[in-house]
């Protein structure tokens, strides 16, 4: 494939960024979750 | 409201006078500016061009100063809050301010435009010269209220200094490209005719007047607790 | 004395369980599809596989900015205020940051490959970038303390002001180009694509939305933990403190 560096970049940011965000969003969450009974959550 | 607001510009005007703030430290660092540029770029043919530029990047600089100080006054003493609590419209808070910042900002364009004229050896023509009173007009009409406008958002939260750069910057741009461009024809850059400046006036004045509107209407909500 | 939780799913729920399983097998099928099964574009060759990730990207970070301002507004209608309103707001324009940051790269790639350059002064480019500026400093201003409801007050404006503030640079960076006179880059740009390729951006389309909403949800959770704790944390640390100290 031509090109294939900046291609395969191009994709590997997208997913990459993502995947970093959402695995930092559920570790924030879940030492926050530490100190709240799970009772409390309002959508559980 | 309107009496509210000249009590208000008045207030800040005088406290200015008195303290000497803007005249003594914040006109000598545009103007340090203004030198520095031309070091940087180090070329007489260079400055002449981009001198229209470089004037209204160093208004914006130093509107962040001044809005800084501008409600560096109100939030040293819960001097906002105590006028809100007070009952005091803040639709004149805000005009008020406004006016303060505008006045101030005049001062400081004209030191500028004078460091340019010497410095740059920018030339003014007696139609250019209207055409560059006007246009500083209208971009300091919404220069000081987007700077009042954020300046309140801002206010009294910690790190606020370093904040508001960042969040005016984005929204000059349009002032510093419509200024730029109807100060490079009244500045004749590039040959630019005067009568090619007067279409960028539209946009500054939809700038302005749509921020005074919108910052009128806003700024209650926003210092209101 | 900690008390251990279970490693639950604290944010999560059936739902989004679900929904994030849907989500990950959309993004293979996506790559599978944008990468090998869609042929190359007949003027762009290869590169146009860039635009199956960067064009849903785009959609998505306008997407997140629009339900940012939405919310904002129903925060600031008496009416509706909630702080969940806030919270909304917040997690959207986290995400619409994220993919805002991911489409400039991945569109800066593209642009190299097609128009040799890394960037140009389009219109659209630099409303763009200043969209994505904007957010960053409405992100820093949600950090700036004070009660929950001054900050969703103060983020609330800005938020509003933001949207306002777009038209407005987009017009004006569009006449100052006008005046510019460089080589437009922008029109050699329209495609004819062919049925699998629109298909696949389609795909594209709904895989990231879904992504958004799984992102949102979880995102807004986790603020509205961290509010909680804001109120209660204190209390809570302090006699957690205590029984340590008498029991020991």
């Amino acid at each position: 494939m031509k090109d294939a560096g900046f291609i395969i970049a191009s994709y590997v940011v997208t997913f990459a960024s993502i995947g970093l965000f959402s695995f930092a969003v559920l570790r924030r969450s879940r030492s926050a979750a530490r100190d709240i009974r799970p009772e409390d959550r309002p959508w559980s | 409201m309107l009496r509210t607001a000249k009590t208000i510009a008045a207030k800040d005007l005088r406290i200015e006078l008195r303290s000497r703030v803007i005249a003594n430290q914040v006109i000598p660092f545009a103007a340090l500016v203004m030198i520095l540029f031309a070091f940087a770029l180090d070329s007489d043919a260079v400055l002449e061009r981009v001198a229209p530029g470089l004037v209204w990047l160093a208004t914006i600089f130093s509107v962040f100063f001044i809005v800084a100080r501008s409600f560096a006054l109100e939030t040293a003493d819960g001097a906002l809050e105590a006028l809100r609590a007070a009952g005091v419209d803040p639709m004149g808070i805000f005009l008020g301010k406004t006016l303060a910042l505008a006045t101030q900002l005049i001062a400081l364009e004209a030191v500028l435009v004078g460091a340019s004229v010497v410095l740059y050896r920018a030339d003014v023509s007696a139609s250019g010269g209207v055409l560059l009173v006007t246009t500083a007009i209208l971009a300091t009409v919404g220069l000081a209220s987007v700077g009042t406008l954020y300046g309140g958002l801002a206010a009294g939260a910690k790190g606020r200094e370093t904040l508001l750069p960042l969040l005016l910057l984005p929204v000059v741009a349009p002032v510093l490209i419509g200024a730029t461009r109807a100060t490079e024809s009244a500045f004749g850059t590039n040959g630019i005719d005067v009568s090619e400046g007067w279409p960028w006036l539209g946009l500054l004045a939809v700038f302005a007047v749509l921020f005074s509107v919108v910052g009128a209407v806003a700024f209650g909500p926003l210092v209101d607790d | 004395m900690t008390t251990r939780v279970a490693r639950d799913r604290v944010t999560g729920t059936p739902f989004t369980r679900g929904l994030g399983i849907v989500t990950i097998a959309g993004i293979v099928w996506l790559v599978i599809f944008g990468l090998f099964v869609t042929p190359a574009d007949v003027n762009q060759g290869e590169t146009v596989r860039i635009m199956y990730a960067h064009v849903p990207g785009a959609w998505l970070a306008y997407l997140a900015f629009i339900v940012t301002a939405l919310s904002s507004a129903m925060y600031l209608w008496r009416r509706t205020r909630s702080l969940t309103w806030d919270r909304i707001a917040g997690a959207s324009a986290e995400i619409g940051v994220l993919f805002m940051g991911i489409s400039l790269v991945t569109g800066s790639l593209w642009g190299r490959l097609t128009w040799g350059t890394f960037w140009t002064w389009d219109a659209r480019l630099t409303t763009t970038a200043f969209l994505f500026v904007t957010y960053i400093g409405y992100l820093a201003v949600r950090n700036l303390g004070g009660t929950h409801h001054q900050r969703a007050r103060r983020s609330a404006v800005l938020a509003l002001l933001a949207v306002l503030e777009i038209p407005l640079v987009h017009f004006s960076v569009e006449i100052w180009n006008s005046l510019h006179q460089e080589a437009s880059v922008a029109g050699n740009t329209d495609v004819t694509m062919d049925g699998l390729m629109l298909f696949t951006l389609f795909l594209g389309v709904i895989v990231f939305t879904l992504m958004y909403v799984w992102m949102l949800l979880h995102r807004q959770r986790a603020l509205t933990l961290e509010d909680m704790l804001d109120d209660t944390g204190l209390d809570r640390a302090l006699a957690a403190r205590r029984t340590e100290a008498g029991v020991s």
